[in-house]
């Protein structure tokens, strides 16, 4: 049984992913901004199964107030294993680059947000020697793209971070996983005509649990993003600046 | 999500879909007409909204509470009866009723009080709906069950969607052993030996089915398969296959046709070489034959197809039947499964619920323009003659004069009909 923090649980990617883990009878404390609608999901998960459900409210870019949630969690589950951070929000390219609060705020979500949280994080689970940290960047922190390098560049700087993260707890027996997935039809792209290469967010979160199950370091999900990113990584920058994407 | 239909005909046009995900959150807003949307498992037009919204209920999934005790499941609208069948079984508990598909939700169960194998048992849906909550556009919202606004509850249950939102429910599950069936299929020869089979099972048997060879004439004519089914008390029995199939892509044309028909129904036919064959299966071959085969329904190529489902009066079943599968045997059209069930006798709840007593008959037909739909008018007549209904869950085309005879009581809906909710079906076959 895992005992399992996810932060932005209010996600559909998160909920699905949840229900999985509540199916195989793993306990979750459920961290989000709205606590009517973390009520609902915990009353699902555990119907499921979930073995034991808490919730606690929390506004990700109210850093005073994260560190009194992670041990509401760890008090509520009886000690933590598995951490998934999962929130964010897709940035309005074109007011960030009207707008520096704008830069800064989505900066505050999408990137340092969830360094601050891995921080007390990471130095719990390398002084316990175990766990699983899961966090969900994108395939838009692969390269910056003129329609949304502001978050493109957030979820870069949090893979960046990962990796570093993981090198330096590889040795305590903590796995860090990158999550990187492509299109997902979630609340978040709901504006956006779908196509073939979209994605359900249970797809993605089966990914997602078979990735910190055998504890990958980074998953694309679904898996055909691996090779579709390789290929625009690898174009020279001399042609990528022409291209409009 | 893609907003249409399964019989893919018709095809809607300038529908918007809004996808809900909060049972709590008041309805978004829209302008013009809103119809819920389940799993579109209809087969016609009674889950579109040609001109106006479609509010997808699908991303309300999620469960509320489950008592394993007394087998009362409280779920959103928007939870397919699969999953409940997922999360229940294996707690040894089974859906009262079910559909012959198990994609379709919950709240497109009650909006059309779907029927099964057992009707004759168990009756509608609805009578195992120990309740739901209706959320209208006006944002009121009631609890509806057979006691609390019962006058609501019977509006609703089979109401088409017409009425409101449902937005969660309360089901009361059946106990079973297992996931396994004993099921016994008899080879018969005639619509009369497919009745005094009927009959005699009715009593020993939960499920009672027949496939019917729509295709043969003459001598052959009524000749099929009667299955009939119990659940099993076994410990262990065969698995349902884990491999899924499914049509890529949708044909240019129709596979189905005249040729094609006839091969497979004989075949089908003769499939079995005894009279009587007996056999422990699984709930999910059993039940959904059909869900094993994803988006069969592009098999009829990009026209779509229409599915009929009549139910005639017990004293006019036999002598209708016969001459509704003598006009489709003529006609060459028809399908791989035609199917044919004897209804109890119990009241339905809802206003417009479909089940009564006597026999229905359902099948698909390719659709072939002007013919078919001549064809199906043709079928009416006899229906209609008959003192019988056509379903509207599977209806496409029936014109609106002989949808109100069907249904006499339909205008005891209108005091109900939520002023903002509307559907292409509702508009067709009232306006
Ligand atoms: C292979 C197959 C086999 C079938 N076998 C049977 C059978 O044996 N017996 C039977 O009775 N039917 C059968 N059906 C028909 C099917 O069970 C019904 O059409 C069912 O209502 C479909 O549910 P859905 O969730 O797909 O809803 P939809 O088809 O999307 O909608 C159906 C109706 O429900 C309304 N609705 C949906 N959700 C809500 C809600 N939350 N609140 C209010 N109204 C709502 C819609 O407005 C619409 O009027 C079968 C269909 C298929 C494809
Ligand atoms: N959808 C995609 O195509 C896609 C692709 C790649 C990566 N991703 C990433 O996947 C993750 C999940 O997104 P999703 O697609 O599942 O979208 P989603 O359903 O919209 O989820 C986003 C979540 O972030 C939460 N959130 C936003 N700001 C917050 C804040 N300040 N404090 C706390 N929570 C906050 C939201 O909370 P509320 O419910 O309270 O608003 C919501 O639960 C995100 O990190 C996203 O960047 C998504």
């Amino acid at each position: 049984m895992r005992r399992i923090l996810i932060v932005g649980a209010t996600s559909a990617i998160a909920e699905a992913t949840a229900r999985l883990f509540a199916a195989r009878g793993d306990a979750l404390c459920l961290v989000g901004r709205d606590a009517a609608r973390l009520k609902l999901i915990a009353d699902d998960l555990g119907v499921r199964g979930a073995v034991r459900t808490a919730t606690a409210t929390l506004d990700v870019t109210d850093f005073a107030a994260q560190a009194a949630v992670i041990d509401l969690a760890e008090r509520e589950l009886g000690g933590l294993d598995t951490v998934l951070i999962a929130h964010g929000t897709l940035t309005d390219q074109n007011q960030a680059q009207e707008s520096v609060d704008t830069l800064r705020r989505e900066f505050d979500v999408n990137a340092l947000s969830v360094m601050a949280l891995l921080t007390p994080i990471a130095n719990r689970f390398a002084a316990q020697g175990y766990g699983d940290i899961a966090v969900i960047s994108s395939v838009a922190g692969d390269r910056g793209r003129m329609s949304n390098y502001v978050y493109g560049a957030a979820k870069a700087a949090v893979t960046a971070f990962l990796s570093g993260l993981r090198q330096r707890l590889q040795k305590s027996g903590v796995n860090v996983l990158t999550i990187k997935p492509g299109f997902v039809d979630t609340p978040m792209t709901k504006d956006f005509p779908k196509g073939a290469l979209w994605a359900q967010p249970d797809a993605v979160a089966a990914g997602i649990v078979k990735a910190i199950d055998k504890r990958r370091s980074v998953a694309y999900l679904p898996w055909f993003w691996w090779p579709i990113m390789g290929v625009i990584r690898s174009v020279p920058e001399f042609v990528f600046k022409r291209v409009k994407l | 999500m893609s907003g249409t239909s399964w019989g893919r005909y018709p095809q809607p046009h300038d529908q918007r879909l809004l996808m809900l995900r909060d049972r709590d959150a008041p309805l978004p807003d829209f302008t013009g007409t809103a119809l819920p949307h389940g799993n579109g498992r209809s087969y016609g037009d009674s889950c579109l909204n040609s001109g106006g919204t479609l509010l997808c209920t699908r991303g309300l999934d999620r469960f509320i509470a489950f008592d394993a005790e007394r087998g009362l499941l409280r779920c959103e609208a928007g939870v397919l009866l699969g999953e409940i069948l997922d999360l229940v079984v294996g707690q040894g508990w089974f859906l009262p009723v079910t559909p012959g598909t198990k994609y379709v939700t919950v709240g497109g169960a009650i909006a059309n009080d779907v029927h099964g194998k057992n009707h004759h048992v168990n009756g509608c849906f609805s009578e195992h709906v120990a309740g739901f909550e209706l959320l209208r556009s006006d944002g009121s919202r009631r609890w509806c069950s057979a006691h609390e606004n019962a006058d609501w509850f019977a509006a609703t249950v089979g109401g088409l969607g017409l009425t409101g939102l449902i937005t969660w429910a309360e089901l009361r599950l059946q106990r079973v052993r297992g996931p396994w069936l004993n099921c016994e299929t008899h080879r018969f020869g005639s619509l009369a030996e497919f009745f005094a089979l009927s009959a005699a099972a009715e009593r020993d048997y939960e499920y009672t089915v027949a496939w019917i060879d729509c295709a043969a004439r003459g001598a052959a004519a009524g000749r099929g398969h009667f299955i009939c089914a119990n659940h099993a008390p076994a410990a262990d029995g065969p698995r349902p296959s884990r491999r899924r199939l499914s049509v890529p892509f949708t044909p240019p044309l129709s596979l189905i046709n005249r040729a094609s028909l006839r091969a497979f129904n004989t075949l089908y036919y003769h499939r079995q070489r005894a009279r009587v064959q007996q056999a422990l299966t699984h709930y999910e071959p059993y039940f959904y034959p059909l869900d094993a085969i994803g988006r069969w329904n592009r098999i009829y190529g990009p026209r779509g197809f229409l599915q009929y489902q009549c139910v005639l009066p017990p004293a006019a079943a036999e002598a209708g039947m016969g001459e509704l599968l003598a006009r489709i045997a003529a006609s060459g059209s028809g399908s791989f499964l035609a199917v044919l069930k004897v209804f109890g006798t119990r009241k339905s709840a809802g206003i417009l619920s479909f089940p009564r007593p006597g026999a229905t008959l359902a099948l698909d037909f390719p659709n072939g323009g002007p013919a078919t739909f001549a064809l199906l008018d043709a079928l009416d007549e006899v229906v209609a003659g008959a003192g019988g209904a056509v379903y509207p869950a599977k209806d496409a085309r029936v014109a609106g004069a002989r949808f109100r005879g069907y249904f006499p009581a339909w205008q005891s809906l209108q005091p109900y009909l939520d002023p903002k909710f509307s559907s292409s079906f509702w508009r067709r076959v009232t306006e």
